[in-house]
C-alpha cells in the first residue's frame, strides 16, 4: 500500500477500514543469503537498502525485542554533518543527502525537519577551530555558515550575549541540520524492507553464532538456528556482548547517555543548539518539548538509565544558557546504551571470521548515521568491499594508527 | 553511587574518574617476542561484560588512590572495593 494525501483522505471518508498492517510478522525461514542481527535503525537500513539498491531479497532482519526498541527510539533526534576529519564528514554528508531524499524513498512520513543547528561560540580560540571545521565542512560539500552574534540574535532574541557567565560571540551553523522523528525512521525502513521481500522477525534474540572452519555458517536463535550467506551485526550498544559469543573482545565499552524532555511548551526555540562552554544540547519537538541532553554518565553501563550527577550537570548547561528552562518542568527522563569505541568513531568492516560482518561502534552519534551506515553496511554485505565514505571505519585502524578522534582525546572511550 | 573506599569510607563516586576494565593492571612485558600486538591489544580491546564489572576508579577529588571496584553494570550495584595497589601486589607486581 502506497502512503499519501490522497489515501489519508480517502481512509478518513471510507472509516479507516482499508489500512493494512505496515510489516509481516513472518516464521524464520531456515536460510537466507544475508541475516542481519539488530532489528534498530541501522539494521533496518541496511535491509532496506540491500533490498533496494543492491537487488539482494532473501534477507532477514532478526531483533530481540521489537523493532526501534532500542537506541533509535532513546535518542535527542538531531542530524546533522558538521565534522571535521576526512574519515568522518564525507560520510556524515552523505548521510544527510539520504536524509533529505528519505521520505520519497522509504514512502513514509519521518518528518524530516531541517530547522538547522547552530553550535555556539564563546571564546577566541574556539571561533578559530570552528571556522576550521566550517571550511572542511564546505570542503566535503557540506554547508557552514559562521554567524555574528548580530544574527544570532535575530533568530533566538532569548540568548544572552552581553553578560553572561560564558558570553556568546558568535556560532557555526548548518543551516540543513535538524531533526528527524525518531521512530518513524526504523518504521518507515522496517515498511520499505518488507514490502521489499524482507522477513523482519520480532522476539527472536541471537544465543550464539554457527562457525565452522572460521566461516560463519549462521545464528542459533531462541526461535531455533537460522542459516546465513553472510551475517550482519548491527546492535551498537550490545555490540561486544554480541560479538563475544563469537568470542571477539571489541575496541568498546558500553556506556548510559540520558537524555532529558520538558512539558509541552509554546514555540521558543526555533531550531537546534548546542553550548561551546559545556555539553548542552536543546531542540524543541513538534509536540512542543524541550529535548536536551549532556555528557555521558562516564562509566559502563547496561543499565538504561542513569545518575544524577550528570542531571546536574546537564541542567547547568542549561540553566547557563536558557535561564528560562528552569522554569519548565521535567516530563521524562532516559537513558540509553552507547557503544563507546576507542577514538569516538564507528567501525563498519568485516570481521576475521568468514561472512561475519559488524557495523557499531556509533558512540552517541549513531542517530544521525542510519542512512549512510545503512548504505554502507548494505555495500559492504553486497559488494563485500567497504563504501568509499566508510572505508576508514576498520578495526585495523588501531593498530595502524589511523585513529579517527574527532577531539583528539585518545584511547579513553569515556572521554570523548 | 557511592563507593565504599577501604580507607575513607562511603564516598559519591563524582568525587572519581573511572579509567574502565582493570585489567589495565596487566601491563604487557615490554620486551616479549609479541609486545605490539600485546599492547594493541592492551590498549584499545575491552572486556565489556553486561553484569559484574571490576574496573579500575582514581579518587580524583579525595585522596588520589586508585580503586579496583567490582560493579554490576546492569544494577550499579557495587560488590567489593580494593585498593589498587593490593590488587597489584597480589597479582606478583612490585608495586
Amino acid at each position: 500500500m502506497r502512503y499519501s494525501g490522497f489515501r489519508v483522505i480517502k481512509e478518513a471518508l471510507t472509516g479507516h477500514k482499508g489500512w493494512a498492517p505496515a510489516w509481516r510478522d513472518p516464521e524464520p525461514a531456515s536460510h537466507y543469503d544475508i541475516v542481519i542481527i539488530g532489528g534498530g535503525g541501522h539494521g533496518l537500513a541496511t535491509a532496506h537498502y540491500l533490498a533496494k539498491e543492491f537487488g539482494q531479497a532473501r534477507v532477514a532482519v532478526i531483533e530481540k525485542g521489537w523493532i526501534g526498541g532500542g537506541n533509535v527510539g532513546r535518542n535527542t533526534t538531531i542530524i546533522r554533518s558538521n565534522y571535521l576529519l576526512d574519515g568522518n564528514e564525507p560520510f556524515y554528508e552523505f548521510s544527510l543527502k539520504l536524509w533529505e531524499g528519505l521520505e520519497q524513498d522509504v514512502n513514509y512520513n519521518a518528518m524530516v525537519s531541517q530547522r538547522g543547528i547552530l553550535n555556539l561560540i564563546h571564546s577566541d580560540g574556539q571561533r578559530d577551530a570552528f571556522i576550521r571545521r566550517g571550511n572542511a565542512m564546505i570542503l566535503n560539500g557540506a554547508d557552514a555558515d559562521m554567524l555574528s552574534t548580530a544574527q544570532i540574535k535575530k533568530r533566538y532574541p532569548f540568548l544572552n550575549t552581553d553578560d553572561a557567565r560564558f558570553p556568546i560571540k558568535g556560532g557555526l551553523a548548518q543551516h540543513r541540520g535538524g531533526t528527524v522523528r525518531h521512530d518513524a525512521v526504523a518504521w518507515g525502513y522496517a515498511r520499505s524492507a518488507d514490502s521489499r521481500g524482507v522477513d523482519i522477525i520480532q522476539n527472536c534474540e541471537v544465543t550464539g553464532f554457527r562457525i565452522e572452519d572460521g566461516k560463519c555458517k549462521g545464528v542459533e536463535t531462541t526461535r531455533g538456528f537460522i542459516g546465513a550467506g553472510k551475517v550482519g551485526c548491527a546492535v551498537a550498544g550490545n555490540s561486544s556482548r554480541l560479538m563475544s559469543l563469537a568470542n571477539m573482545r571489541l575496541p568498546i565499552e558500553s556506556h548510559v547517555l540520558q537524555a532529558f524532555v520538558s512539558e509541552g511548551l509554546k514555540p521558543v526555540l526555533p531550531g537546534v543548539i548546542t553550548f561551546g562552554a559545556g555539553h548542552f544540547y536543546c531542540s524543541q519537538s513538534d509536540k512542543g518539548g524541550l529535548v536536551f541532553g549532556g555528557d555521558i554518565d562516564g562509566y559502563n553501563s547496561y543499565a538504561q538509565r542513569g545518575n544524577l550527577p550528570v542531571v546536574e550537570d546537564v541542567c547547568e548547561g542549561a540553566m547557563a544558557i536558557f535561564p528560562m528552562l528552569g522554569r519548565a518542568r521535567l516530563l521524562r527522563m532516559w537513558g540509553g546504551v552507547m557503544d563507546m569505541s576507542m577514538d569516538g568513531s564507528p567501525i563498519i568492516d568485516r570481521t576475521h571470521i568468514e561472512g561475519l560482518y559488524f557495523n557499531g561502534g556509533w558512540c552517541y552519534g549513531g542517530f544521525k548515521a542510519p542512512p549512510a551506515s545503512g548504505f554502507a553496511f548494505a555495500h559492504l554485505l553486497a559488494r563485500g568491499e567497504p563504501h568509499p565514505t566508510a572505508s576508514s571505519y576498520r578495526f585495523g585502524r588501531f593498530e595502524k594508527g589511523l585513529m579517527i578522534d574527532e577531539k583528539g582525546m585518545g584511547n579513553q572511550p569515556n572521554l570523548h | 553511587m557511592i563507593i565504599n573506599h577501604p580507607l575513607l569510607g562511603p564516598r559519591d563516586s563524582s568525587e572519581f574518574t573511572y579509567m574502565g576494565d582493570a585489567r589495565l593492571i596487566d601491563r604487557p612485558n615490554p620486551d616479549g617476542a609479541d609486545a605490539a600486538a600485546a599492547f594493541h591489544d592492551y590498549a584499545y580491546l575491552r572486556n565489556n561484560p553486561a553484569g559484574w564489572h571490576r574496573e579500575l576508579w582514581f579518587h580524583e577529588a579525595g585522596d588520589r588512590s586508585w580503586l579496583v571496584v567490582t560493579r554490576n553494570t546492569l544494577t550499579h550495584e557495587i560488590s567489593t572495593v580494593e585498593l589498587a595497589r593490593d590488587v597489584a601486589r597480589a597479582q606478583g607486581r612490585s608495586k
